[in-house]
């Protein structure tokens, strides 16, 4: 039993079906990021945790407590809305209290509540002001507090950064953390950015088409991905999914792929999982992060199995910090990141090395991760 | 300082400049005659109007008609003036309007913020009554204010321009509210204010606009309404416009063009004073409900 449970979740429109069997649970202090590209159902999610929308079957707990049919007011959570949707009408501290006013908390207690909350999020000399005062990373803050003020079980959060400019998100993704780390409480927070995702979390749901492909902490969504979706939606450049055949050469299991220049790549795989063996001499997609195919010096020291092959390159993106480096394998374009200062140049061969610990396979059919 | 510009692609010389303001100002000449004539006969005696020019100043000044029309005039048989169905008009209006507003907000608040299933439909016959033509509802309205035993009586017709005003308040508030982000009632919702708590301080505060067109719009329709009027409410209970028919057309005496002048003045007096103060209100209203919605 969890702090959170969504037990068996489903939601329908009339005969669609746009949730299905949904299973997650969350403990106490979590911060479950659910993240996926729009119309995937995350929002829907968040919303039936909110009580905003109808459980179709399934059921949704909080601290045990059956949440089906109660009214968002006494599930005691809060929520932060896109758009802030703060109150136009009313002043900063108005906005704050709204909630404990209707809850019946009395003027002094409400007053104390404010005053606590405008100073953990340093928004004291803004009480008095109307939100079409305020600029954007000030509306943040204020919907923060507001959510806040209330002292709720969970935390709702949706897209709450997506409307402000590049730096000023990443700022207040820094201040969410800070705050979540401090309040240790349990949020649920609905993204479709996946560095959002990644840097937040403590587990992620990564959710496409209704489903939940892959529920894990920040580390296993990027390193074990469940399918191709979640290989090549997390991760920035994407994961490269190269076709392959997987033969045995010497004893090993190796991924053979083809070069630019049609020449042959075998890259030896150890410690292969026993699922592997049923694979042999059969497609497979080999994936490979970016950061895991790299210049002969610039490989990762702790790394057991590195391979190196030679390969023409395509083109070459400085980046400032890093070097982005594209070539062609198997007919796809591969993208590696380098050091800044690797000698790579367009249009000559060159020595990679794969980091092989960090290499998955797929199934070309059903786009499942192998072992 | 750079200041916005307001010269326009074409160049325009003084000349052309004069003449366009000069063209204007004929114009707007021309809209307010009629006005000026009313009020200039108002205040002549009868004399000047009958032996002279309409359109002269008066050479004797005197506001001896518009006392006469307000308190003193022969309406049909009573020479009650104008002031009693002056007020008539004022306790039909007011209430009607009030009351047609707020079941318009309520009406607009459910149908964009409490979705139900036919709720499209429902809008759709509201919205198919604004069309009905006033002539249809007579003999139908007629039968239920008797059965209610209203007919005849000021509340017979508040209730009449109440229940006909409702298909256009709606309208208004319902694409107003429409461009009002849901999120903030789902805010609400969260914070644990009921339907009418979400209402009342969340969607009204914001409503100030729509609640001007729906003011102003129900205002002078109720207010200029003749046909109602003489239709359900005869005899003391009749609203101004009718006692202006009655004053103009009463048979006794000779016709005081001045005083007619003058009452039809007092008739129109209310709705021009609602246009000047909240006539602003009425643009932007109109604009927030009609574009964005």
């Amino acid at each position: 039993m969890g702090f959170l449970d969504i037990d068996n979740v489903t939601k329908s429109y009339g005969a669609v079906e746009v949730l299905h069997r949904v299973d997650i649970s969350v403990e106490e202090g979590e911060f479950l990021v659910l993240v996926g590209p729009s119309g995937c159902g995350k929002s829907t999610l968040l919303n039936m945790i909110a009580g905003l929308e109808g459980i179709t079957s399934g059921e949704i707990k909080i601290k045990d407590r059956v949440m089906n049919g109660v009214h968002p007011s006494k599930r005691n959570i809060a929520m932060v809305f896109q758009s802030y949707a703060l109150y136009p009408n009313m002043t900063v501290g108005q906005n704050i209290t709204f909630g404990l006013e209707m809850h019946g908390t009395p003027k002094e207690e409400r007053d104390k509540a404010m005053k606590e909350v405008a100073q953990l999020l340093q928004i004291e000399p803004l009480l008095t002001r109307k939100p079409g005062q305020l600029s954007g990373g000030q509306r943040q803050r204020v919907a923060m507090g507001r959510a806040l003020v209330r002292n709720p079980d969970v935390f709702l959060f949706d897209e709450p950064l997506s409307n402000l400019d590049a730096k000023l998100r990443v700022d207040m993704r820094t201040e969410i953390k800070k705050l979540h780390q401090r309040l240790g409480t349990t949020i649920v927070y609905v993204t479709h950015d996946q560095i959002e995702a990644m840097t937040l979390s403590t587990r992620i749901a990564v959710m496409y088409d209704g489903y939940v492909q892959q529920l894990g902490t920040p580390k296993e969504i990027y390193d074990s991905p469940a399918n191709l979706f979640v290989a090549t939606f997390m991760g920035s450049p994407a994961m490269n999914v190269l076709p392959a055949k997987l033969v045995e050469r010497n004893g090993a299991l190796h991924a053979v792929l083809t070069g630019a220049e049609g020449q042959e790549i075998a890259l030896r795989i150890e410690n292969a999982p026993a699922a592997y063996q049923s694979y042999k001499d059969a497609d497979v997609f080999l994936g490979i992060r970016p950061e895991a195919i790299t210049d002969p010096e610039g490989a990762d020291r702790n790394a057991r199995n590195i391979q190196g092959f030679t390969n023409g390159v395509t083109v070459t993106e400085p980046a400032g910090a890093d070097t982005f480096v594209t070539m062609t394998l198997s007919g796809k374009d591969c993208i590696a990141r380098m050091r800044a200062d690797a000698d790579v140049h367009p249009g000559q061969p060159f020595e990679f090395a794969v980091n092989m610990d960090k290499a998955v396979l797929f199934d070309p059919k059903t786009e499942e991760r192998i072992g | 300082m750079a200041v916005a510009s307001s010269d326009t692609a074409i160049r325009t010389s003084r000349i052309t400049r004069a003449f366009i303001y000069l063209f204007l100002l004929l114009f707007a000449l021309f809209y307010l005659l009629p006005f000026g004539i009313m009020l200039v006969n108002s205040l002549k005696p009868l004399s000047e109007i009958t032996g002279g020019n309409m359109i002269a100043l008066p050479r004797e000044w005197t506001i001896e008609p518009w006392l006469s029309a307000w308190s003193t005039a022969q309406i049909g048989v009573q020479p009650t003036g104008l002031r009693p169905y002056f007020i008539n008009s004022l306790m039909m209006a007011i209430p009607a309007v009030i009351l047609s507003t707020v079941v318009g907000a309520l009406n607009g608040y459910v149908l964009t913020k409490w979705r139900f299933r036919g709720d499209t439909i429902i809008f759709g016959m509201l919205l198919f009554s604004c069309f009905i033509p006033f002539q249809i509802v007579l003999i139908p309205m007629a039968r239920i204010l008797g059965i209610l035993q209203i007919a005849g009586t000021t509340p017979g017709l508040i209730m009449v321009h109440f229940v006909y005003g409702i298909g256009f308040t709606t309208l208004y508030f319902r694409n107003y509210y429409a461009a009002f982000p849901t999120e903030l009632v789902r805010a609400a919702q969260i914070d644990g204010a009921g339907f009418f708590q979400i209402f009342w301080r969340i969607m009204l505060p914001s409503s100030g606009p729509i609640i001007a067109v729906s003011f102003i719009w129900q205002f002078t329709n109720i207010w200029n309404d003749f046909l109602f009027g003489a239709s359900f409410a005869s005899g003391d209970a009749a609203p101004m416009t009718v006692a202006l028919n009655n004053l103009v057309n009463s048979s006794t005496g000779v016709r005081e063009y001045n005083v007619h002048f003058a009452g039809a003045i007092m008739a129109a007096a209310p709705t021009l004073l609602v246009y000047i103060v909240a006539g602003r209100y009425f643009v932007r209203g109109l604009m927030a409900g009609s574009v964005k919605g």
